[in-house]
């Protein structure tokens, strides 16, 4: 009997410790995490760009939503721009293009980001949320590039083309030795292995790109129109660019495809691509620049529409030829007047030249001037 | 169960032929045998040149199940070999469970404990770079102990009253239907509840990403767990109990409420605590309802929130080596407020229930 | 948890005397208003219930109509899945239908036999000592959030099941269905995924069981090993005719949880339109796991057909528990309620 009653109280003791500490856990959380640890990483982007971010003068808190490729951008900004302007917070959710211009034509977010340009049908949607004959445009705002990743036991340096890489996501390719690989590589001693290669199982405007370049510049080895889902036959697939470049690092004679910043948390190797240009081109923000810097317009009606059209077949050199842009995607009439001044002043910082550089490092790509003189212009005509 | 056990290790085999004291193995057999075939499997395994130590494990497992079947139908005759048989195959499922269990507990832990710290526990992800150190969960945790209690209390109630009309009152098409649609709600994949839920309440209803929103769907996903859990908890409650007590005048409500209820508490316990685990462990509805957020918002009626698990999705997204910290030392903090919680629901089923302990 | 009956009936003269002379006073009066307000409470959750599930399977039902009268091909037999493809929308089920109840079977067999073995190890083997911690573990690992045994799966699971594959395959490889095509590729399999889910839903099963085994009756047991039975013989004519429909009904719950898994499936598993018996090569998909995937980029119609999908999981979650009920309802004569 005794012991029973200890096994109660005890239990009641348990119960009560775990309710006092959740309780008082209750009352001491803080959002500030300049004064300690938080430092390090909080204030390096706000200290060298707070003289370029103008708070609005009419601050709100913002949500935004959709592609992950910016992901890490967008996180970036929002650190510095959060403490320059406290009140105006943003809370970007990261679950893909589609989603997030689904929510922006839903009204539930103030802007969207995406891989890719508005589709006429989303157009058409977006003028029953941009109030007053408005309807949502492109804005580029984030520059990247996809590269090819792989991990080879003791090659660091590969070269590949695009029919070469079609072939090996293709499975018509599928030992490392092949001589197609070899033929790009000369004096690199390459495994006699299986290659295993990884691909999103997600759909993903990253894999979109890389099919759009696969489909222009491979002559016709890649049988697939550019699409979000992937459509090469075998291989193996993982979910998300962080299920890839992971898949990558820990499996050995893997290849696949991720965002440049993946390449670089990871310590991943990076292909070059033999475009057609003297050398071939390393995968570089510098390179992927130059790519960007020759995009026409993609000639849409709305002249506020800055959507633009890459030129994967590039032989220019040094034109890195797989890229991605993100547009973040906004009414050009009606947006949510509660939102809109921190919309704009939010926008300004980003693609203002400190904006800009602060993502630089991060594996992005800056937009070269004569893309953002643009958006800066449009920028200042929201409403 | 002690009763049973001793009671088992007492009584000998009654086969008269054999004198009554001898043909048993010695009490350390078991263990000695287990012994032996993790010796012999290790040999095995390092002579064949075996590289998964699962391989090992299973060669083990199945070296210890035949051994002692053998030697006690050699000893003891066929009924205690029988009995020996099951009995190590009870423990081997003891241990082939096990392992996996802990080594998935000892990897988070491993993986999570370097982070975990007050810092960690009380500070929000407000102006912390994903690609750095520092920051907390302190928003997340927040948020899941809200959407988490609020779902509960919309949910327990309901279902636990939804299993008492089913196993008491229920006759007939409408017990028939319940039956039914419960059957059908466990297989709701959870993000058909959140979209459900978006559709409903968000899109048609017009209200804006909040904690709540999470909850209602987490409240779906939790009610045929305790639904069906509680229904075969009150069924296993006797009948005798039931007769005596409407026997002694007392009115059925009053029965249920102070005979079968406190009967099946610990169970009733049990599968409550099933689907608060289940829910709180949900990403992909809470994701798409609660939006995320890097700020402490204490209000769940109001603005988006975070969410522990999706806050480590978010943070295995993020994919560097900070944020892979953050994310599995999330997991531990969410396993362990889980536990806590499961402590405190048990304690008060001890407390509430009406036999003296066990 | 056992039912000691010693404590039960005591409470029971409790709640009696207690409420006898009220009751004598009030007469039947107030007995019945308690009695109709509650029935009508518990009555009215369970409508309610319905009315939720109901309004659910109508919202269902409607988006997969739209999406399966736009659908072009045969919703039921076909691989690939691209119904945003403005031209020619072309999806169907047949890898999610088989991915999903292989997973969900392989889970199945390894953790039903482990999971009852696992409940009577604490209910009947284990000593005191061990049980009551054991038993507490196995409840935590049924917190740990499905993402985290993704994470796990990906990381620690797959990289160990390479051993125990090639061995398979070198030993069953002539069952064709244990053949590898792909040596050396990472285990990203139906089979692997089978296996997380046994670990997944193992603590689900197990805990239900083992409340279920300490309930039954001290009588019933006492009077198998009066009769001389060993324990195993006391434990297959009273512990488990007793406990077998909760047995099923914890393994449904179980089931539910496999058919429905999410997170977890779509880290570990290589997904692909491909459907393949070899069950250890990469590839395979799961319902839950392709709408995690597409959703996120689906179009309208895209988001329409991964409804009907979930709609036929739906189904499937439907007719398993059917087949669980009518099994369950044929042993009712051990049913402690009258029902």
């Amino acid at each position: 009997m005794k012991l029973q009653r200890n096994g109660r109280s005890k239990a009641l003791a348990i119960g009560a410790v775990a309710l006092v500490s959740s309780l008082s856990l209750a009352a001491c959380g803080s959002d500030n995490n300049n004064s300690s640890a938080g430092s390090t990483g909080g204030t390096g982007g706000s200290s060298t760009s707070a003289a370029a971010i103008k708070c609005a003068d009419k601050q709100a808190p913002m949500l935004a939503a959709g592609s992950t490729a910016q992901g890490t951008a967008i996180d970036v900004w929002k650190a510095a721009f959060g403490a320059a302007c406290p009140s105006s917070t943003l809370n970007y959710s990261g679950g893909g293009s589609g989603a997030g211009v689904q929510q922006f034509n839903q009204g539930k977010v103030t802007f969207a980001g995406s891989d890719a340009a508005l589709k006429a049908t989303e157009v058409e949607a977006s003028k029953a949320v941009c109030t007053g004959g408005g309807q949502g445009i492109d804005l580029p705002m984030v520059g990247g590039l996809v590269s090819i990743i792989f991990n080879v036991q003791g090659v660091d340096h590969l070269v590949l083309d695009a029919p070469t890489l079609a072939k090996i996501f293709d499975s018509q390719i599928t030992k490392w030795n092949a001589p197609e690989i070899a033929a790009l590589n000369p004096g690199v001693t390459l495994p006699a292995a299986d290659i295993q290669a990884f691909h999103r199982s997600d759909d993903s405007g990253t894999t979109q790109n890389l099919t759009a370049y696969l489909a222009k510049a491979s002559n016709g080895a890649w049988a697939y129109p550019a699409a979000k889902t992937w459509a090469g036959k075998g291989g193996q697939s993982a979910a998300q660019s962080a299920g890839v470049s992971a898949q990558v690092k820990s499996v050995p004679n893997s290849i696949g495809y991720a965002e440049l910043s993946y390449a670089q948390q990871n310590n991943l190797k990076s292909a070059s691509i033999a475009t057609g240009a003297s050398k071939p081109v390393d995968a570089t923000a510098v390179n992927a620049a130059t790519t960007i810097a020759t995009a026409k317009s993609a000639g849409a009606s709305n002249p506020n529409d800055l959507a633009l059209s890459l030129d994967y077949a590039t032989k220019a050199e040094g034109a890195y030829p797989i890229v991605l842009v993100t547009y973040e995607i906004v009414c050009d009439k009606g947006n949510k007047p509660e939102t809109l001044d921190t919309l704009k002043a939010f926008l300004n910082y980003t693609i203002s030249d400190a904006g800009q550089h602060a993502i630089g490092d991060k594996g992005y790509v800056p937009l070269p001037k004569e893309v953002s003189d643009k958006v800066k212009t449009v920028i200042g005509t929201l409403s | 169960m002690t009763t049973a056990t001793s009671t088992a290790d007492r009584s000998p085999a009654p086969q008269l032929r054999r004198p009554l004291t001898a043909a048993r193995l010695p009490r350390w057999a078991p263990a000695g045998i287990a012994v032996l075939s993790i010796a012999l499997a290790c040999a095995i395994g390092a002579g064949a040149g075996l590289a998964s130590h699962l391989q090992w494990g299973v060669i083990a497992a199945l070296l210890f199940v035949s051994i002692s079947y053998g030697v006690a139908a050699k000893v003891e005759g066929h009924r205690q070999a029988k009995d020996r048989f099951f009995t190590s195959l009870v423990w081997t499922a003891f241990v082939l469970a096990v392992v996996p269990l802990v080594a998935l507990l000892v990897y988070t832990f491993q993986q999570g404990s370097s982070v975990v710290d007050g810092n960690f526990l009380n500070h929000s992800m407000r102006g912390v770079l994903s690609s750095g150190p520092g920051g907390g969960i302190y928003h997340a945790l927040l948020g899941t102990l809200q959407q988490v209690g609020l779902a509960t209390l919309i949910a327990a109630p309901i279902g636990l009253l939804t299993a008492v009309y089913l196993v008491e009152y229920g006759r007939g098409r409408l017990a028939a239907a319940v039956t039914f649609f419960v059957d059908v709600m466990t297989g709701i994949p959870s993000i058909v509840a959140g979209l459900f839920i978006l559709s409903v309440w968000n899109l048609a209803l017009g209200f804006d990403y909040s904690g709540f929103s999470g909850s209602l769907a987490l409240a779906i996903l939790m009610m045929p767990v305790v639904v069906r859990s509680t229904e075969e908890m009150l069924k296993l409650v006797p009948n005798e109990l039931r007769e005596a007590a409407f026997a002694l005048g007392v009115p059925k409500w009053k029965t249920i409420l102070r005979v079968v209820i406190p009967t099946a508490i610990g169970g009733i316990t049990t599968g409550v605590m099933l689907a608060v685990a289940r829910i709180t462990g949900e990403t992909a509805p809470v994701l798409m309802l609660v939006f995320v957020s890097d700020s402490i918002n204490t209000d769940p009626f109001n603005g988006p929130q975070m969410n522990l698990p999706v806050y480590i999705w978010q943070q295995y997204g993020y994919n560097n080596q900070y944020s892979y910290a953050r994310a599995w030392g999330a997991a531990l903090v969410l396993i362990a407020v889980v536990m806590g919680l499961n402590l405190i629901a048990r304690g008060i089923a001890r407390w509430r229930s009406p036999k003296t302990g066990h | 948890m056992t039912s000691s009956p010693p404590g039960v009936p005591r409470e029971t003269t409790e709640a009696s005397t207690e409420t006898s002379p009220r009751r004598r006073s009030s007469l039947q009066g107030n007995s019945r208003r308690g009695d109709s307000i509650f029935r009508g409470a518990s009555a009215g959750s369970g409508i309610l219930l319905l009315v939720i599930m109901a309004a659910i399977a109508g919202f269902l039902i409607y988006r997969s109509s739209i999406a399966i009268n736009k659908d072009t091909t045969s919703f039921l037999t076909t691989f690939e899945w691209d119904p945003d493809n403005i031209q020619k929308p072309s999806f169907g089920i047949a890898v999610l239908v088989f991915g999903t109840l292989v997973s969900a079977a392989i889970a199945m067999v390894i953790a039903v036999p482990v999971a009852i073995g696992i409940a009577l190890f604490i209910s009947h083997y284990a000593p005191r000592r061990i049980a009551q911690p054991f038993a507490y573990l196995v409840d935590l690992l049924a917190a740990v959030p499905s993402i985290i045994y993704g994470l796990w799966g990906a990381l620690f699971l797959v990289p160990h099941l390479g051993g125990l594959n090639s061995w398979l395959d070198h030993y069953l490889g002539w069952t064709y269905i244990f053949k590898l095509s792909h040596p050396g590729a990472p285990a990203r399999s139906l089979f692997t995924v089978g296996i997380l889910l046994a670990i997944m839903v193992l603590p689900i099963i197990t805990a239900v069981s083992r409340e279920v085994f300490r309930q039954v009756p001290r009588m019933h047991e006492e009077a198998a090993l009066a009769l001389g039975a060993t324990r195993w013989e006391m434990i297959r004519t009273a512990v488990l005719p007793f406990g077998r429909p909760g047995i099923i009904s914890a393994s449904m719950l179980g089931l539910g949880r496999a058919l429905g898994e999410t997170i977890a499936v779509a880290t570990v598993l290589s997904a692909s339109n491909v459907l393949s018996l070899h069950l250890l090569d990469a590839g395979g998909g799961t319902f839950a796991q392709n709408i995690a995937l597409k959703f996120g980029e689906a179009g309208s119609v895209g988001k329409d057909a991964l409804m009907a999908s979930g709609l036929v999981l739906f189904v499937i979650t439907l007719l398993v528990n059917g087949a669980a009920r009518m099994i369950v309802a044929r042993r009712k004569e051990y049913s402690g309620a009258n029902s």
